[in-house]
């Protein structure tokens, strides 16, 4: 019930979400016709508009724009004009959660372990050691971290290729590029998880008991301080799946994430709205799987 | 009594339920892992190599000849489409391609064009005078919104169909005689037309694709192309694929089977991957990093050569103070264009005094103002501004760039040094910029042009007052006059010297604009194993000469 109840208001959220995107791309000055080299004629540019429908008022190009939606259809792009939108889309969006999925796993494999072995060791070289390289990854951002990966493992030892998107051996690099920064943030976020749930009063009850630390640290403390890696998982994933411009844009890859910066510099209106509406739609569904996986782990949450 | 195990006080229910909690969140952990692993095995499948891959510069917006406008699709473009004629790839100058042959009347406005018989489709199907006629309508057809259409306005009628004031197609100044003969009229002599023939707007397209599919024409499989080359794939931001067009009539000559074109916008990324052999040529100018240029220039892949490009920037002539000629031509004087082209731009480029690039076919343009303080301060004393006192603040536009930056706080230092003017850095994003520049919302604005063909006309139209691309509020009649002039002549010499009349009053009396300095091209290739690249002054490089050596 709870799940329906939420997903139904996805509805009228994406709704605000694609009117906002679809008004304010167009305030912005200048048009998606607008070129170094004027056309010949002003003909021309009349002609333009009026195939794109440019030409109609506001309200009516929403309305058209909601019924394409309607169909599925994401419309022309306007900047690249033998394309649609769905077609660009569909090529790159594979590309993007393919690299998205891969640095989300990549992330909670260092960070997750990295975290909890620095909680545990709290106050010892090892947390010391640890969290330094946490707050490393999270200082040092994606496009310092590219490029130094690629002078060293590609362009000196050659060990991987420098970049394109064709073999698994592609995508380690810009796999660690995009997922270093979270491995670090879900590191600190775990750490900061594991030493809350460690002095809780139910695991000195457990300890009282005289369980085994392992079951303590396992079974009872891992599950709560998982949370907020998990809450922020969510997010995250979303953030990932839907491709990283400056990784995407250094390695070469043929992703969306690219076209989201480059479709509002253009200002290929139906490019803008289309990536804003999924990227939205993305977001709202992961934050609603994260809130419904938090009942999975934590026994004191339910959703009526 | 301690229990032993945890779980031993814990209701048989309770404990079933916490299990399959368990059991769900290692699901959940292993669907992400197997996904992970999964997306991992299917990112791409390795295609083989190609014989020749190029890094070509920014994803092409287009692939249809009558919308194109950018060097990278053209270049792409270039292999799939031809028209009448053809740039020979080691002059850039006009060679028969369908057209075998043709004659020019007399006064030099009737064209006569013999199409080869043996021009076929890639898929079939002979290339006729129909399908040219077919296409230039095509690119006039106001419908089209082909922002090149003015290529073709030389032709009668063109420009009336174009801006809607005839609505007969028919009516346009190219006619079939038979399958094979075509008859040109043009409105003026244009010693440059042939030029234009080959220009990729004026490629022949297959009419009955592009009426079945539409805008998505050019994805049409099979894609019948005129060209030595059919589109093998076209995938955005990864790759297009060109595979050697067995049916072409110069089949023969084409040396290689399949050429890939990697759209790589990103200069370091550009170099990587040339650098590691995933790419064997980069061929754009913007596409290595300016910090490496004087180490690259060095080397033996590195070729650089003079180019029709000129980098300038406009005057708002309708702003005051820069409605003054005085006050224009002082502030050219005091740039020291050296500076510039030694310090930051840094490939090997020339400055410039006039506009017309060096090496334009039968024209030699005229010397324009070089850097003189001492002139500068006069001139602007003479204006009313001695010392630079009571000129008012005033901005310089450019888009986002490094260079366009670096040039600007150059030129701001430089005006504050010699005349004592203050001028404010104005960065706007490119779209903005262009919106900015086509209202004349701007005081100095940074600008460049890029020739289209191997004709002062290129760089001298721009400045008529109608032109869409003046942008500079200048308005000369004398100007107009004299390029009007210019193009009705048929004798070269005498046309020479009234553009360079023209330009004379564009860079030395007037100054609307101000030139700064001339691009070169560059070009890397290894000497060692590629071969059939030729420099020339439109940067042309057909990629049908280009062989990989054994």
């Amino acid at each position: 019930m709870y799940f329906f109840k939420r997903a139904l208001y996805l509805i009228p959220l994406l709704l605000v979400i694609s009117f906002l995107a679809f008004v304010l791309v167009r305030v912005a000055p200048g048009g998606p016709f607008d070129k170094e080299r004027k056309p010949a004629s002003p003909e021309i540019e009349r002609n333009l508009k009026a195939k794109y429908h440019l030409d109609e008022p506001l309200w009516k190009q929403y309305a058209r724009y909601l019924a394409g939606l309607a169909r599925g259809d994401f419309g022309p792009s306007l900047k690249y004009r033998n394309h649609t939108v769905n077609d660009i889309l569909l090529q790159g969006l594979p590309v993007s959660l393919s690299l998205g999925f891969i640095a989300f796993g990549f992330a909670q494999a260092i960070g997750i372990p990295l975290g909890f072995y620095t909680a545990v060791r709290r106050g010892q070289w090892a947390d010391y050691g640890g969290s330094f390289l946490a707050l490393l990854a999270v200082c040092v951002p994606g496009f310092v971290v590219g490029p130094l990966l690629i002078m060293w493992l590609a362009v000196k030892f050659h060990w991987f290729p420098v970049g394109l998107w064709e073999t698994p051996w592609h995508a380690v690099l810009p796999m660690v590029a995009l997922g270093l920064y979270f491995g670090g943030k879900i590191a600190r976020l775990m750490r900061e998880g594991m030493l809350n749930t460690l002095s809780a009063e139910y695991i000195t009850t457990a300890r009282a008991k005289g369980l085994r630390e392992s079951v303590i640290l396992w079974k009872h403390a891992f599950r709560l301080a998982v949370l907020p890696v998990l809450s922020y998982s969510g997010p995250l994933l979303a953030d990932l799946l839907t491709g990283s411009f400056v990784v995407e844009n250094i390695f070469q890859i043929p992703g969306v994430g690219v076209f989201l910066v480059n479709s509002s510099l253009n200002r290929d209106y139906t490019m803008v709205v289309g990536l804003v509406l999924l990227y939205a739609a993305l977001l709202v569904v992961l934050n609603l799987l994260v809130d419904l996986s938090y009942s999975l782990l934590d026994p004191r949450v339910k959703h009526e | 009594m301690i229990p032993a195990r945890d779980d031993h006080h814990v209701p048989a229910g309770m404990n079933y339920f916490r299990r399959t909690r368990d059991s769900l969140a290692a699901c959940f952990s292993f669907l992400t892992v197997l996904l992970a692993l999964l997306s991992l095995l299917g990112c791409g499948k390795k295609e083989p190599r190609a014989d020749i891959t190029i890094i070509n510069g920014a994803e092409p917006e287009s692939l249809d000849p009558a919308i194109i406008t950018g060097q990278p699709d053209g270049r792409v473009v270039g292999a799939l489409f031809e028209g009448l004629t053809r740039l020979n790839a080691k002059t850039a100058t006009p060679e028969p391609a369908l057209a075998e042959r043709w004659e020019i009347s007399p006064d030099g406005k009737m064209y006569t064009f013999h199409l080869r018989t043996n021009a076929v489709w890639s898929t079939g199907g002979s290339i006729t005078a129909a399908d040219v006629v077919y296409s230039w309508r095509r690119v006039v057809d106001p419908l089209t919104a082909s922002d090149y259409a003015g290529q073709l306005f030389l032709v009668k009628n063109a420009e009336e169909i174009n801006a809607g004031k005839i609505k007969d197609l028919a009516a346009l100044g190219a006619q079939v005689l038979d399958p094979y003969t075509l008859r040109v009229e043009l409105v003026a002599p244009a010693t440059f037309f042939l030029d234009l023939c080959a220009f990729r707007t004026l490629a022949v397209v297959p009419r009955a694709t592009i009426e079945k599919y539409g805008d998505q024409w050019i994805m049409a499989r099979p894609l019948p192309t005129s060209g030595p080359y059919t589109l093998d794939a076209w995938r955005i931001r990864d790759k297009i694929r060109v595979r050697k067009n067995p049916r072409h009539w110069d089949a023969a000559n084409v040396q290689n089977e399949v050429v890939d074109f990697l759209p790589v916008e990103s200069p370091n990324t550009a170099l990587n991957l040339y650098e590691s052999g995933a790419a064997d040529i980069i061929w754009d100018k913007g596409l290595v990093p300016t910090e490496l240029l004087d180490i690259l220039r060095k080397r033996t892949d590195c070729h650089n050569f003079d180019y029709l490009g000129t980098y300038f920037y406009r005057y708002n002539t309708t702003h005051k103070p820069f409605d003054d000629p005085r006050v224009r031509k002082a502030l050219l004087l005091a740039v020291d264009k050296r500076r510039l082209v030694e310090r930051i731009t840094r490939a090997g480029e020339k400055t410039a005094s006039h506009l017309t690039p060096p090496g334009m076919a039968n024209y030699t343009a005229p010397e324009g103002l070089g850097y003189d303080p001492a002139l500068a301060k006069k001139l602007l004393s003479e204006a009313g501004f001695p010392g630079g006192k009571g000129f008012p603040p005033f901005q310089y536009l450019y888009n986002s760039s490094k260079v366009h930056e670096q040039i600007a706080v150059e030129l701001q230092q430089m005006w504050k040094e010699t005349l004592g003017l203050k001028m404010e850095l104005r960065q706007t994003e490119w779209k903005v910029y262009l919106a900015e520049q086509s209202k004349t919302n701007y005081h100095l604005c940074r600008s460049s042009w890029i020739g289209d063909y191997n004709d002062p006309n290129t760089f001298l139209d721009m400045f008529m007052s109608n032109n869409g691309n003046n942008r500079t509020g200048w308005v000369n009649a004398r100007y107009d006059q004299l390029m009007r002039d210019a193009n009705q002549q048929t004798d070269v010499k005498r046309r020479a010297a009234l553009l360079r009349e023209a330009e004379t009053l564009l860079i030395r009396d007037e100054l609307p604009i101000a030139p700064l300095y001339f691009y070169v091209g560059v070009t890397f290739y290894d000497p060692e194993k590629i071969e059939g690249i030729y420099s020339n002054v439109l940067d042309e490089h057909p990629i049908y000469t280009i062989r990989k050596k054994r």
